[in-house]
């Protein structure tokens, strides 16, 4: 493909796309144009406005002002339906399938092939689904059911959706941020084979390596404008970092090296069934030293939530033993765990968190509540509650404008600020952090990385468990990879790099274990 | 997609908005109240009727005398009670609709209590009300703890419970070989036999038929005991963490199944007290349907108050007045009692849809953080 | 959501109340087992028919044994291969053990019985394909007891209008139709809780009904005759299924076609496919261009008619009159069938037998003058039957069944 491919057509074009939720503008004066045969990237952080653009243009939601042009003829695409009939298909963060039917049933849902107009014709429509697949190279089974599906064959039926609809500009959002590294390969390569047929992609990301990767164009998306467009050819990992947060950023934590003392939590053959009641965690060994963080790498859903769950109290594991400051603690209640001095920082902040609708008053002491000084007895004291949440306030920089407003007011940096000073304010021994820092600004981000290595070198035992190979990467000394269910490799951090980490994350190699 | 941050408020100079702020909870429900009665007029008009005289008659037949006030005190007293109870629930994520059958737990405890003993007044009221209190108590508890332990829904539960509380209520009374609690005195042999009178609340006569009973001052205790508890102690803040997000209040080391079964204890003792109220204060005695329909009236107390408790007196107070003013309506404007029932009906349907008042009057939303959650969906988790 | 559990299952559970009940049908029948003169229960089979004779102390305590056996091995761990089956038998068993017991020196009909089931589960499959209807896209339908009344109240009074007895079942089923319409506007539109919208229907139809009856209903006298029996001519001479499913009045002829129906429906139609999408997920029916709104409202319409015609079934079907919360809590159980039916049309029928059943039982054991410990169950004890077996079942179940993933949470963009 040529450098920048000028004198190919322009087949969508976005002009002064404004956006307005209450109290914010997703999208200012945005505009961007898509040609044929290319992989436009649309970078930026959490809450750049990406998302709401991508979901304008596919007729989601409704632009408040600008205009769109698909093959040079304005529309105004005001549902899904129109934005296919005109041939552009999106593939959705969160996959929008139906885990309980088939492959084929989710395929042609909304565009049905039936007899006589009612009757649905599975086997016909299976029959147009493989020949998709065999086109694209997109491999998938249209009679199995999507639950029984990995992730990286749902990403494809999502695909196939948007090309049985006969697509020609595809969207694809954040489609990296759930798969393997080898996964991410093999729809790099999809993607080219659909750019070879004609088809055009709207690429968006927050990951700099892959935009450099695989993109013709990049465009830059900050606060909801656009703040630069540029070419893999003529950008840097730094300079698209710089562009993206407005700052140069650090892309590495500064930390010493760690001084491991005596062992805080171990783990002997811990199996934890999930809420489908299978194993999801099949005899893991860990153990995590005073002063040091183990970092757990893998993909999401290879029991690392179960795993967390099961450490804090959350899940009575099926056998195992857990033991937390020399005591056993397998299956005992959040409470008692919580009271040998373990914090938490749940993977879902809104869902286990936070209560979104409570003040920051009482979401301060969401466990705390009970203790001295914020009872006596049964009876609350508002003042000392209030006292200290303020003072978490300020010290762990939660902007905000009092403690007396919800945290739903707050943005998921400043919740996740919350937990953190809340969970790190207490007498520690050790620290579990699940997806730490997941959905937040970079700005956070540094803060509660920072904040975890200081807990490190107080003399805390850490457990980090991140999907972000890269977080892992910059906050563990030693890493454990998990793969379905099992700790497949214990090494130093330094001691794999990034492909090999990411081979193990994907099931490779746990035959030598 | 962005994240919404802050809903509307209303622009204007701040001291409006203050106030604004602080009273905007009362609107929805005062004009869903004021929506109702002018459709009820509506109704009234389109039929033939004269809703003028009507009204004036509601009024009058509810709030217009001493003795009209008397009787309305006396019909909130129950649904006051009740209606916290179902608050109480609401604030913990339950629904309970099973007020009634609970009444009747309550009741048919206090019955026994009453009749078997004999003791001074002191000892015999605070025991009455004691008995009711762990009888409805128990009774709710059942839901509550098939609701924790397997999952099965309260909603499906407590309506069954009111079913079988009723059958089993008729039961001890009806049954003749040999008597249980029927009043073997009685010709109709639908009713108890009646108290002692050591277990009667004491009251002042007001007309020659009302009796302003104890239990309108207990039934303000306990609004302010409910309101106490939810906010300023650590058993209600778990009960309000249970309810808005069980997942945090899991996180939080609460145990979930237990506030549950608490939760409903506690909306069930509420019933039960009620239950003791109309015993011991007005009948004297039990039959088998004194207390129909009472579940729903206290369930759209609690929803018209917004499960807050102070507003639970005045929904309360407006419930009762509605109902007692409704009979001198009836002789006013010639018109069924039912028409009362279908403004009551529409009220409750306005306030549990407050989007269609904020829509009619142009309301705008309350922001995330002052969201009353009531309930959830179904299900086993 | 994550769940701790701890304590005895809900296996061990099961388990121990058949031990419990094998062990006390034991030792109360082993003891007679050597009498001279064994009493015996004659199940008869249609009228004629044929006769068997059952020695009632016997077959109490062999089935008395095979309880205590699936019991017992229910609690062995790691045994569900054989104790499964072994627990679903002793289930099955319960119904014939039941029988015996109850007509103990006596002869009842096991047709009759059958029958009775088949007739008292109408409204109940009604409801439970009602609720199929809503809650598969997504509305958790908690008012279909009060749909009822409304179809029945209305239909009576449209029967008693025109005198036309057909337009009154239409009008039962249009009143149910036009009711769904607001528990949609309040639940779908206004994002209500759909609990709460729910339970306000039911009191709206409570106070609507009353009105009606009192205003309408009652001066008009009451007492009417009711639908018409149908048989099918050829077919009802099946012997025992003839007189099972091939005679009978069109309501209950009405629920076994929309039984079968709402299954083809369901899973077979693009229709079909489209509602089980917008309950499980509606954001992705919406990506594909569906409309969740318009989705949803026909369904709960649907689930409205549907509960009109089984409203229909009381006043109509079965009672010839209308009286004040006549529908005595069909509805709810109906939503204990479908929950046990795993939200599955047949299953739902199924469950609804269940419950036909417990109704059933109850006036056949009054019938029948049960007596236990030497005095009559009084009647109270068994109208409650029926309810205590929706609370079982509802507690034996519902953890396992899961329900469709949207229902109860109204569709945000």
């Amino acid at each position: 493909m040529t450098q920048n491919g000028q004198d190919r057509p322009v087949v969508l074009e976005a002009r002064g796309i404004t956006k307005r939720f209450p109290g914010v503008i997703a999208n200012d004066k945005v505009s961007l144009t898509l040609r044929k045969g290319e992989v436009l990237a649309l970078l930026g952080e959490n809450g750049a406005g990406k998302s709401t653009l991508m979901n304008i243009l596919y007729g989601l939601y409704h632009q408040d002002e600008g205009e769109i042009l698909v093959n040079g003829e304005p529309i105004r695409a005001s549902s899904p339906h129109d934005s296919i009939q005109r041939g552009i298909g999106m593939v959705h963060q969160h996959f929008q399938l139906v885990p309980v039917m088939t492959v084929a049933e989710n395929v042609i849902l909304g565009n049905e092939v039936t007899r006589g107009g009612a009757i649905l014709d599975l086997r016909r429509a299976a029959e147009q689904i493989r020949t998709i697949s065999r086109q694209y190279g997109l491999e998938v089974d249209p009679e199995a059911l999507v639950a029984d599906l990995d992730v990286g064959a749902q990403q494809r039926v999502e695909i196939i959706k948007a090309l049985y609809r006969n697509a020609d500009i595809l969207i694809l959002d954040e489609p990296t941020a759930v798969l393997t590294p080898q996964e991410a390969d093999d729809l790099v390569r999809v993607m080219r084979t659909l750019t070879s047929q004609g088809k055009s992609l709207i690429f968006i990301t927050h990951k700099l390596r892959e935009v450099l990767e695989v993109a013709d164009r990049i465009v830059v998306l900050r606060s909801g404008r656009v703040v630069g467009e540029t070419t893999p050819a003529q950008a840097s990992e730094a300079s698209l970092a710089a562009m993206m947060v407005g700052r140069s950023v650090l892309l590495q934590v500064e930390k010493d090296a760690a001084h491991p003392g005596a062992p805080v939590l171990e783990v002997r053959g811990l199996c934890v069934r999930d809420d489908r009641r299978l194993m999801a965690v099949n005899g893991v060994d860990l153990e995590v030293r005073a002063g040091e963080i183990l970092g757990i790498a893998g993909v999401q859903g290879n029991g690392q939530t179960e795993l967390v769950q099961a450490l804090t109290g959350l899940r009575v594991p099926e056998a195992g033993v857990v033991r937390i400051a020399g005591q056993d603690t397998t299956g005992a209640t959040p409470r008692r765990i919580s009271e040998l001095g373990v914090a938490h920082i749940p993977e879902d902040r809104q869902r286990d968190g936070v209560v979104t609708s409570y003040q920051i008053t009482d979401n301060a002491v969401l466990e705390l509540y009970y203790l001295e000084p914020f009872a006596r007895g049964i009876v609350r004291d508002d003042a000392a509650i209030t006292r200290h949440a303020e003072q978490l306030v300020k010290q762990f920089d939660v902007r905000t404008p009092s403690v007396h407003v919800p945290a739903s007011s707050l943005s998921g940096g400043n919740q996740q600020k919350l937990i953190v000073a809340r969970e790190f304010t207490r007498d520690l021994k050790l620290l579990i952090a699940a997806q730490p820092t997941r959905g937040i600004d970079v700005g956070s981000i540094e803060f509660i990385h920072n904040q975890i290595i200081r807990k490190r070198d107080e003399g805390v035992a850490v457990l980090v468990v991140s999907a972000e190979l890269d977080e892992i990467l910059a906050l563990s000394d030693r890493i454990a990879v998990m793969y379905h269910g099992r700790i497949v490799a214990t090494v130093q951090n330094g001691e794999l790099t990034r492909e090999q980490l990411g081979l193990l994350m994907a099931g490779a190699g746990t035959a030598q274990q | 997609m962005a994240q919404a941050v802050e809903g509307r408020t209303p622009s204007g100079p701040a001291g409006f908005r203050a106030i604004y702020e602080r009273y905007s909870p009362l609107l929805v429900p005062v004009l869903a109240v004021f929506t109702a009665l002018v459709l009820g007029a509506l109704m009234i008009g389109l039929t033939g009727g004269d809703w003028l005289a009507a009204y004036i008659g509601l009024w009058q037949g509810s709030f217009g005398s001493p003795r009209a006030i008397a009787d309305t005190v006396v019909r909130s007293t129950p649904f006051i009670i009740c209606g916290l109870g179902v608050a109480l629930g609401f604030k913990a994520g339950l629904f309970n609709i099973g007020a009634e059958g609970q009444l009747y737990a309550g009741a048919v405890c206090v019955v026994v209590v009453g009749t078997v003993l004999q003791l001074p007044p002191v000892l015999h009221i605070p025991l009455g009300i004691i008995a009711g209190a762990l009888g409805g108590a128990a009774w709710a508890a059942i839901a509550g703890i098939l609701k924790a332990r397997t999952g099965a829904h309260e909603v499906i539960n407590t309506i069954m419970l009111n079913y079988i509380a009723i059958r089993l209520t008729d039961w001890l009374i009806k049954s003749k070989t040999p008597y249980i609690l029927g009043d073997p005195a009685d010709a109709s042999g639908a009713r108890t036999r009646f108290i002692a009178d050591s277990a009667r609340m004491p009251g002042i006569p007001v007309g020659d038929t009302t009796m302003l009973h104890l239990g309108i001052l207990i039934a303000v205790a306990l609004v302010f005991l409910a309101d106490w508890f939810l906010k300023r102690t650590t058993v209600g803040f778990e009960l309000r963490t249970a309810g808005v997000n069980a997942n945090a209040a899991r996180y939080a080391g609460i145990s979930v199944p237990r506030t549950i079964v608490l939760a409903m204890a506690l909306s069930g003792m509420m019933a039960g007290i009620a239950g003791a109220g109309e015993v011991m204060g007005v009948r004297y005695a039990l039959n088998a349907d004194f207390f129909s329909g009472l579940g729903f009236d206290a369930i759209a107390v609690a929803l018209l108050a917004r499960t807050n408790p102070i507003g639970i007196l005045f929904a309360g107070l407006l419930w009762g007045g509605l109902l007692t003013g409704a009979r001198l309506m009836q002789v006013r404007a010639g018109l069924s009692i039912d028409v009362i029932k279908i403004v009551q009906a529409l009220i409750i349907m306005f306030v549990a849809a407050d989007q269609i008042v904020r829509f009619i009057y142009r309301i705008p939303q309350r922001r995330a953080g002052e969201e009353t959650m009531i309930s959830k969906g179904w299900g086993g988790g | 959501m994550p769940e701790r559990r701890r304590g005895v299952t809900r296996r061990q559970i099961i388990a121990g109340f058949f031990t419990l009940l094998g062990l006390l049908l034991i030792a109360t029948n082993a003891g007679g087992l050597g009498a001279a003169d064994p009493t015996t229960t004659r199940l008869g089979f249609g009228v004629p028919g044929p006769v068997i004779e059952v020695p009632t102390t016997l077959s109490l305590t062999v089935i008395g044994v095979i309880f205590v056996a699936a019991g017992v091995l229910g609690f062995v761990p790691a045994s569900e291969q054989a104790s499964t089956p072994a627990l679903w038998l002793s289930g099955v068993l319960l119904f014939p053990t039941v029988l015996i017991w109850a007509a103990a020196g006596k002869q009842t009909n096991v047709i009759t019985m059958v029958s009775e089931t088949l007739r008292l589960g109408t409204p109940i499959a009604l409801g439970a394909m009602a609720g199929i209807w809503a809650e598969r896209s997504g509305v958790v339908n908690i008012a279909i007891e009060g749909m009822m009344l409304t179809g029945a109240a209305f239909g009576f009074a449209a029967f008693v209008f025109t005198g036309n007895i057909w337009l009154g079942v239409l009008a039962a089923i249009a009143l149910g139709g036009l009711i769904s319409l607001i528990h949609g506007a309040l639940s779908i539109t206004f994002k209500t809780d759909q609990v709460i919208s729910g339970t306000v229907i039911n009191i709206l139809a409570i106070g609507v009904t009353g009105y009606l009856r009192r205003q309408f209903i009652v001066d008009s006298g009451g007492g009417r005759v009711t639908l018409p029996d149908i048989t099918i001519p050829g077919l009802s001479q099946i012997p025992i299924l003839g007189p099972l499913f091939f005679v009978g009045k069109p309501i209950f002829f009405g629920m076994l076609i929309i039984v079968v129906v709402t299954h083809l429906v369901l899973f077979f139609t693009r229709w079909g496919l489209r509602t089980r999408a917008v309950g499980e997920n509606p954001k992705a029916a919406d990506t594909v261009g569906i409309n969740v709104t318009r989705v949803r409202y026909i369904d709960v319409a649907i689930s409205g008619l549907i509960a009109g015609l089984a409203g229909a079934w009381f006043s109509l079907e079965t009672v010839g009159n209308f009286d004040d919360g006549m529908t005595a809590g069909k509805g709810f159980i109906a939503l204990a069938a479908m929950i046990f039916g795993k939200w599955m049309p047949f299953g739902a029928f199924g469950g609804a037998m269940l419950f036909g059943f417990a109704e059933a039982l109850q006036t056949r054991l009054q019938i029948l003058n049960v007596q236990i410990a030497g005095t009559p169950v009084p009647n109270q004890f068994l109208q409650v039957l029926p309810y205590v077996a929706t609370m079982v079942v509802l507690a034996g179940l519902i953890g396992r069944a899961v329900g469709p993933a949207a229902a109860g949470k109204p569709y945000e963009k």
